[in-house]
């Protein structure tokens, strides 16, 4: 991802808790060189309603790691996921969650 | 005159934009819609019906861009874009449409759904060109150090403006 401007974002390293075990689908996005980092965090309050302080910490991790989960449930629910970002440009992938 | 977007009160935002700049935008966008074409269904007329199509990946990169496959496993990908790419076309050439409607010179006021349209349209032109150009995440230093005279030098500073261009509307809706 792309940061305009001169904030740059503070690298924050936690371990994931957005996977609960008795949801067993997850939507992956992954890094790309094209959208913005302003952008994406925008995307991900928007689709999934999260805080901008998750948004951003999904984000980063996208961003420092290559990719991130960024929601989990039944395979429909992340397929339906997985369109919407599509539609918004992002590059998302549904997966079960047991693959690592 | 500071070219860009600003936040409206009530939700929404105002665009404002120069005449030359709402050419470029336009011609852009129309390009990207001629690219996304309406999905390709099948010749089963019940298939074309509930939106069936085409289950093959793209074989143009900027497509293949704009319509990613939702999985890893090319057969579970094929199957799940088979159901779903002519339903994404359609709202990616809505978006655009809608930005053709509504991009003109001077001051406007863009409803909420307007603005998201105009949000992904924008970003879809920004995937195209970034695929085109080949882009990476060091964009701005390839620009800071790239000659005028180098026969790449216009199209990048379109992509970087079209960048200031989407930062400047997502900050608005912020």
């Amino acid at each position: 991802m792309v940061n305009v401007g001169s904030t740059a974002p503070i690298a924050v390293e936690r371990p994931s808790s957005d996977v609960r075990p008795d949801l067993p689908w997850v939507t992956i996005v992954w890094n790309d060189p094209v959208n913005l980092m302003s952008y994406v965090t925008y995307v991900f309050q928007t689709v999934f309603g999260y805080t901008r302080e998750k948004a951003e910490k999904l984000m980063l991790d996208v961003h420092h790691k290559g990719k991130a989960v960024v929601s989990s449930g039944t395979r429909e629910e992340m397929e339906r996921d997985v369109q919407i970002l599509h539609s918004y440009g992002l590059w998302a992938t549904v997966q079960p969650d047991s693959i690592k | 005159m500071s070219s860009g977007f600003s936040a409206r009160s009530g939700g929404g935002v105002i665009a404002e934009f120069e005449a030359a700049e709402v050419s470029i935008l336009r011609s852009l966008v129309s390009q990207v819609l001629g690219l996304v074409a309406p999905g390709e269904t099948s010749d089963d007329p019940l298939e074309r019906a509930l939106g069936i199509g085409d289950a093959r990946t793209p074989s143009d990169p900027v497509l293949a861009r704009l319509f990613p496959s939702a999985y890893q496993d090319p057969e579970e990908a094929a199957e799940f874009r088979r159901y779903t790419e002519a339903t994404l076309r359609d709202g990616k050439r809505a978006d655009a449409q809608t930005m053709l409607d509504t991009a003109e010179p001077g001051r406007r006021e863009l409803t909420p759904e307007q603005a998201q349209a105009w949000l992904r349209a924008l970003n879809d032109v920004r995937l195209a060109l970034g695929t085109k150009l080949e882009v990476t995440e060091e964009i701005h230093d390839v620009i800071a150090t790239m000659s005028e005279d180098d026969p790449r030098y216009p199209a990048y500073v379109t992509y970087d403006w079209l960048t200031f261009l989407q930062d400047s509307l997502v900050r608005a809706l912020w």
